[in-house]
């Protein structure tokens, strides 16, 4: 059998091998990805839309950043599904894992011990500390990121992932119940609802102004001042929807924790 | 892109990805594969997609490990090997 499988692996190894030498180079501006589909005799069938991309995004939403126009406008609804697809993760977690009960029939995992002062641990209250000066900082960072997704490299998906990281932090440091005092279950399966609301409610709101689902142009009556209202539209939308992105993956990266090191009785952690 | 770099990078990747297959412990394992995906990250931004080694440095190298070193925490070996 171990050969059976040894074969197979080489096979589909060398094959796989085999389909890169197709590729073309990287960074090739005459490959088909940048130049358009052609023709077996040349001829050019359709401009390529990266080009469109690369000239066009920041004429028509004011985002310099393309890679987040691409992801939260061009290809918003994609984008939707991908935060149902991180929703869908954690509510999976939780209807595997969670246990509710007294959990006095599990035997508890490390004894519990008060933290906050000495008798001998004296590395707890180095650690405890650290994170406490560290945690402000990285949600400092986290917001950050969120709020320039579409200037900068970063957004909703890697914010959040650095804001309930952040909760991981605190739940491994001090224990999971501190961390859970802060970001109790209640409001994280919340937010994480809320998070995908304020993504399809952006979107829904666009059809009232009688245009497509998720064409964040059709707000541009909320854009009063501005010299440009559908781009602006677009680029604030754009910063809405990231928003609500950052909210489910947050609250979607620390039910996780919280349920898998917990063996889903969110007592106590690791 | 510097071609030398390069090259370290994807030696360092290989070695990385057969040590978290061959190493016996878990834990060891689930924290070199963390290492992986941070080789990868690297490699990604020297290829100037700089998001998506963002997101690969936030939820492969950051949180991934995590998950996995809670679940290992919470399993038991069965088997003796």
């Amino acid at each position: 059998m171990k050969w059976i499988a040894l074969i197979a692996v080489t096979l589909t190894g060398s094959l796989l091998l085999f389909g890169v030498g197709d590729f073309p180079e990287w960074g090739d501006p005459h490959s088909p990805a940048n130049q358009g589909p052609k023709l077996k005799s040349g001829e050019q069938v359709s401009k390529a839309v990266s080009q469109d991309f690369l000239t066009e995004t920041y004429e028509v939403t004011k985002v310099p950043n393309v890679v987040t126009a691409v992801l939260a406008d061009y290809r918003g609804y994609d984008t939707m599904f991908e935060t149902v697809v991180v929703f869908a993760a954690g509510l999976a977690i939780f209807a595997i894992l969670r246990v509710f009960g007294d959990g006095s029939d599990t035997p508890p995992m490390r004894a519990v011990e008060d933290d906050t002062f000495v008798e001998g641990d004296h590395s707890r209250i180095i650690i405890g500390t650290t994170c406490k000066l560290l945690i402000p900082i990285i949600q400092l960072f986290a917001l950050y990121v969120i709020a320039h997704g579409h200037y900068s490299p970063g957004g909703g998906f890697q914010g959040g992932v650095i804001m309930g990281a952040s909760f991981i932090l605190l739940a491994i440091a001090r224990d999971l119940k501190s961390a859970l005092d802060w970001f109790s279950e209640k409001n994280f399966m919340t937010l994480a609802s809320v998070g995908i609301l304020i993504y399809a409610g952006l979107g829904v709101l666009c059809q009232f102004f009688e245009r497509n689902f998720l064409d964040y142009g059709a707000l541009k009556v909320f854009m009063i001042s501005s010299d440009h209202p559908e781009q602006m539209a677009r680029s604030y939308s754009m910063l809405g929807v990231e928003i609500g992105v950052a909210f489910t993956v947050t609250a979607i990266m620390f039910a996780i924790y919280a349920n898998l090191s917990s063996r889903g009785e969110l007592k106590e952690g690791l | 892109m510097i071609p030398i770099f390069d090259y370290i990078l994807l030696i360092f990747l290989i070695v990385a990805a057969v040590i978290s297959l061959k190493v016996k412990d878990l834990l060891s394992a689930s924290m070199v594969f963390g290492i992986y995906s941070f080789l990868i990250c690297l490699l990604w931004a020297e290829m100037g997609a700089v998001d998506v080694a963002f997101t690969e440095a936030a939820v492969g190298a950051g949180v991934s490990a995590v998950f996995l070193i809670a679940t290992v925490y919470n399993t038991k070996r069965r088997s003796s090997d």
